[in-house]
């Protein structure tokens, strides 16, 4: 049985070297889990990653939790999920603490005005890649949830339940019915 | 209280918070600028900033930092680590919950049609919401100072090289130190 501060000082490291977020952290989490402590073998680790991007939340933080879970039941969760997020929870908190004092500062006001720009950049970027290779419909949907939530100012929050209900919808009826037209009455995989 | 509806707003984050980190800078930009009004579009653009060039995942830092800005509108530090541990925690509970529930009962989860309808169906959503946010940075909906990040031809200039930069696989974190490093030269020397 792992010790407790052995899963946290584990996820300490992967929250305290990773930056970037989410899927960055993943190649650091598979050393760590996989190659480093042998906690899960890699087929459940892919298992693991499809599973922590189809619930909500960051993936680094459900990652954590699946693996501190399966190894010491919610202590283990408890401790994987405070070594994930504390690194970024002590050194966010500092940089709050200060950045107040120094914010007014002619210097750091005109580094953040050159900053400003390149953060946007950064998040168009991963638009682009993502969209690329879907089906043209689907761009479609992506302008239109776009200027509805910019322009129209409509909540995220009512697109993304109305977009999962649609996928739901879609999945039951036309998908099913193209499934058994395409391969006959082959019973759905499972392993 | 502020400080409730800061908890509420995170719990909500975390519950949608589908397509990683910067999918979910749209829900954060929606509760925070946009529904409650606790910060300007400038100061959101400075929080992804900073987290972006912090380690850690980009929902929990810019949780902890917005949790500050929000406590300290309370009047005192101690408010503004509350408002740290407020968001923090509740962005992460949701996350919490459904893991564990899903490590008990459903590991048969990721062959379930419902969910494979649900995820196939919000994936062109989240790339639209990240867009959104972008949009919502480079176009705010006021014209107050404030709220723009986009301030004249340097703004645009420094935003089509990072693009291009971003493109060609460069570091982030390199191209916000440059940026931050042609900011102090453009805005600070002249």
């Amino acid at each position: 049985m792992q010790a407790l501060h052995t899963i946290f000082a584990s996820f300490f490291k992967i929250g305290l070297f990773t930056f970037g977020g989410g899927y960055a952290m993943i190649p650091l989490i598979e050393r760590e889990m996989i190659d480093r402590r042998a906690w899960v073998g890699r087929r459940e680790f892919l298992d693991l990653l499809t599973l922590a991007q189809s619930v909500p939340g960051p993936i680094a933080v459900n990652t954590a939790v699946f693996v501190g879970y399966r190894m010491r039941g919610l202590r283990g969760a408890a401790a994987a999920l405070l070594g994930t997020v504390l690194p970024s929870f002590v050194i966010i908190l500092t940089i709050a603490l200060f950045f107040a004092g120094i914010r007014q500062n002619p210097v750091v006001d005109a580094a953040f005005k050159g900053m400003r720009p390149a953060v946007v950049a950064l998040i168009i970027g991963p638009v682009v890649s993502l969209a690329r290779g879907m089906h043209r419909i689907l761009y479609i949907v992506i302008a239109a949830t776009a200027l509805a939530i910019w322009g129209l100012g409509w909540s995220p929050i009512y697109v993304l339940a109305g977009a999962a209900a649609a996928g739901i919808a879609w999945e039951l009826t036309i998908a099913g019915k193209l499934k058994t037209r395409g391969s006959g009455t082959e019973p759905p995989k499972r392993d | 209280m502020i400080l409730w509806q800061l908890f509420l707003s995170y719990l909500k984050i975390g519950f949608f918070g589908f397509g990683g980190g910067y999918a979910m800078l749209s829900l954060i930009q929606n509760e925070v600028v946009v529904q409650h009004a606790w910060m300007t579009n400038a100061e959101f653009a400075d929080i992804v900033a900073v987290s972006q060039i912090t380690p850690g995942p980009i929902a929990i830092n810019s949780a902890t930092y917005v949790g500050y800005t929000v406590g300290m509108q309370l009047g005192h530090p101690v408010y503004g680590m509350l408002g740290s541990v407020i968001a923090t925690l509740a962005v992460c509970l949701p996350s919490l919950t459904l893991m564990i529930l899903v490590a008990r009962f459903f590991m048969r989860l990721k062959n379930n049609r419902l969910v494979e309808g649900a995820m196939r169906g919000m994936r062109p959503v989240v790339i639209g919401m990240i867009a959104a946010a972008a949009l919502l940075l480079i176009f705010p909906h006021s014209d107050a100072p404030g709220d723009r990040n986009f301030i004249d031809g340097w703004s645009w200039a420094l935003f089509g090289a990072v693009l291009a930069g971003s493109w060609r696989k460069v570091n982030p974190i390199l191209l916000i130190g440059l940026s931050a490093a042609a900011g102090i030269v453009i805005y600070g020397l002249f």
